[in-house]
């Protein structure tokens, strides 16, 4: 029963992930906050998470179907394309902007009581996580809607739902250490965010970029891979998906977190000191 | 057995003076910083050092009950949050065997939006309870905030006092083997306070380690058995607490017991009413040149009158050095044509307790409205003087009055 703590200078704690998995209930109570909160004082709660989705979809569909005159691809409705890219993409932005400003949101609890850092951005991705579960759900009605059958890729969504989590965990802690020391980093958020939106294929198809001089630096996105691997997943082989990006999007994706974790292993015994 | 040891524990803070000290930088000031050193040297950013702690060394064993004090930015806060690992040292190592909470605010992490009972479980776990744990004493938690009503209502609808008062309750259902806890008795109203200290006490005599700061002087003397003198963040003394808070008090106070001014126009007042002086006047006794518990003191305040038929009165109060007001006499209210006046009060021998006071004297017209208020316009000590008593312990009590007070025998066993 004895409970031995060191404290010394320059990050101590060799139990950091027994200490993590031991206050899995203070994540679990983190993230009910975070969604309790999050649908208490809004007039219309969930049917947010509903409309938003939707919303951004029509207009999509309109600029870039009737405006811009691009195509999908072959054999599937563009509205379902640009919903399914949507779907991962809006879990991919919402996470990684919560992850990046978990720790100044929770400033007073980083300045009042320790437990490990890393539960703050990891409760964070609760929020995203049940939002993603709702435009899931509106894209599951749409498909019978146009009549699009689902195929058996289905049963690979999850890998492609964590490698995003392990994605957005990558960028996001790396920008929650950078944001409590420079604050307007958090400016810079929704803008990589904007700009994310158009340089991953939400709107358009990868198909666009085969063959060209900027193929292979565009491949570098990790998101490219996952959003076609996702929409492989949810609309069928039709969808264009080369297997092959997905060990390049995995390998990319866990060396950026795995430095991300680094840092912020690194920095958040100081956190405070910044706050 | 020792539960805390600390070794050359030192705390660095860098103070850049371009920015503030510690507070967030903008990248935008670091890229113009970038530049601003190339091209001039006078725009150079000078950084300095700042140790808010500086070689501590100490133990504390089991069952100690430690408090601590120190002026502001002596360092306390901060050993408290290395303690709570809030922030790490910069340098040396501390051993901590046990369980430790840390109480540096009351109700850290409530979320105004969630009702009273989600912000129990939120709050219970987050200074590190288990479910099990919260649930067990939940009802023992709403019972000691009184709260039961308002279980359902979010906690942005509490007053401050059920606020507080819930926020208390659960860390005061912690079990842990050591307890830090921050000035939070600051807060609430004088029966939750007691109620506070109450449950302190409570956990400290169950054999569990204590440290408190604050500078509630009598409150540290109440609960703890050792304490810590920090100063410009070193640990300059320790030992048993009346020391160290006697210790504390005499190099706080300064003394300050007679203030006069000469020329009215830079006299402290207004255009009523300008002060002149005010002085403590002892007898002192035995050829001492200090008050102690004997000695008869006289207060003789004198300002200058601006205003023809004013009506004036006076009125002093009489502080503790921890701030409790220990009484307010007034003088009776007359007419004054434009002058200078007088008052004067006396405070006989062998009627306040020893320790530091603080007077503040306040001039009164037409018995209500306050002209002029001169706070802390005097500080004194008074010593301890004790005839035929073999206790040395500190007499307890604000006042240490002379009353007639006798025993006798009034009745004889025979034995026989």
């Amino acid at each position: 029963m004895q409970h031995t703590t060191t404290i010394k200078a320059g990050g101590s704690e060799k139990d950091y992930w027994k200490d993590l998995w031991k206050n899995k209930q203070l994540l679990i109570i983190l993230s009910k906050r975070d969604i309790s909160v999050r649908y208490k004082q809004t007039l219309l709660g969930v049917a947010w998470s509903v409309l938003r989705p939707i919303m951004t979809m029509t207009v999509m569909v309109f600029v870039f179907s009737y405006v811009a005159k691009l195509k999908g691809d072959e054999g599937i409705p563009y509205p379902l394309m640009v919903l399914c890219g949507i779907t991962i993409w809006t879990f991919f932005a919402n996470t990684f902007s919560q992850i990046s400003s978990s720790i100044l949101i929770n400033s007073n609890l980083v300045s009042k009581v320790y437990f490990p850092r890393l539960l703050m951005p990891l409760s964070s991705v609760a929020v995203g996580f049940v939002d993603f579960l709702i435009t899931l759900g509106i894209f599951l009605i749409l498909t019978v809607f146009f009549n699009h059958p689902l195929s058996w890729n289905i049963i690979y969504l999850p890998a492609f739902l964590l490698l995003a989590f392990i994605t957005s965990m990558g960028f996001g802690l790396f920008f929650a250490v950078l944001n409590v020391r420079f604050r307007d980093i958090g400016q810079l958020i929704p803008f990589i965010v904007q700009v994310g939106f158009y340089v991953c294929p939400i709107a358009y198809s990868s198909r666009l970029a085969q063959g060209t001089w900027y193929e292979k630096y565009y491949n570098l996105n990790p998101m490219v891979g996952i959003i076609d691997g996702f929409k492989w997943c949810l609309l069928g082989d039709k969808a264009y998906f080369n297997p092959n990006s997905v060990y390049s999007t995995a390998i990319i994706s866990v060396v950026i977190l795995i430095l991300s974790l680094i840092y912020f292993r690194k920095k958040e015994n100081t956190f405070v000191d910044h706050i | 057995m020792s539960v805390i040891t600390a070794e050359n524990i030192s705390k660095k803070y860098i103070i850049d003076h371009k920015h503030k000290a510690g507070g967030p930088t903008t990248f935008r000031d670091v890229v113009s910083d970038l530049f601003s050193r190339k091209t001039s040297h006078s725009d150079y950013t000078e950084k300095e050092e700042f140790w808010a702690l500086k070689d501590v060394n100490f133990t504390i064993d089991q069952g100690d009950r430690i408090g601590i004090v120190g002026h502001n930015g002596a360092g306390k806060s901060t050993l408290l949050k290395i303690l709570s690992r809030i922030t790490e040292p910069s340098t040396g190592q501390i051993t901590i065997d046990g369980r430790v909470a840390s109480l540096l605010e009351v109700g850290t992490g409530f979320h105004p939006e969630l009702t009273g009972r989600e912000n129990i479980y939120l709050n219970g776990a987050i200074l590190g309870m288990a479910k099990r744990e919260i649930k067990e004493s939940f009802d023992a938690i709403v019972d000691f905030a009184g709260v039961e009503k308002f279980l359902d209502t979010p906690v942005k609808r509490y007053s401050s006092g059920m606020y507080v008062r819930l926020g208390f309750a659960i860390a005061a259902h912690l079990n842990p083997e050591i307890l830090i806890v921050d000035e939070v008795l600051a807060v609430g109203d004088t029966e939750f306070q007691k109620k506070c200290l109450g449950k302190m006490r409570d956990v400290s005599e169950s054999g569990r380690t204590l440290l408190f700061v604050s500078h509630n002087l009598t409150a540290i003397q109440a609960l703890c058995n050792k304490s810590f003198y920090f100063e410009k963040g070193q640990l300059i003394d320790q030992g048993e607490t009346t020391h160290i808070v006697t210790n504390y008090l005499s190099k706080v106070s300064h003394k300050r017991m007679e203030r006069h001014w000469d020329d009215v126009n830079q006299a402290p007042g207004n255009d009523q009413v300008r002060i002149k002086s005010f002085r403590l006047l002892a007898e002192y006794q035995d050829n001492l040149m200090h008050i102690d518990v004997r000695t008869p003191m006289n207060f003789q305040f004198e300002f200058w009158n601006m205003e023809e038929g004013a009506n004036l009165n006076l009125s002093m109060h009489l502080y503790t050095f921890t701030g409790e007001c220990i009484f307010n006499v007034g003088t009776e209210s007359q007419q004054f044509g434009k002058g200078l006046v007088t008052g004067v009060c006396e405070i006989p021998g062998h009627f306040l307790n020893d320790g530091s006071y603080v007077v503040s004297m306040m001039i009164v017209k037409d018995t209500s409205t306050v002209v002029y208020n001169m706070e802390e316009a005097l500080i004194f000590d008074i010593e301890d003087y004790r005839e035929n008593v073999t206790w040395y312990g500190k007499w307890p009590g604000y006042i240490r009055p002379k009353l007639n007070f006798s025993i006798r025998q009034t009745e004889h066993l025979v034995n026989d």
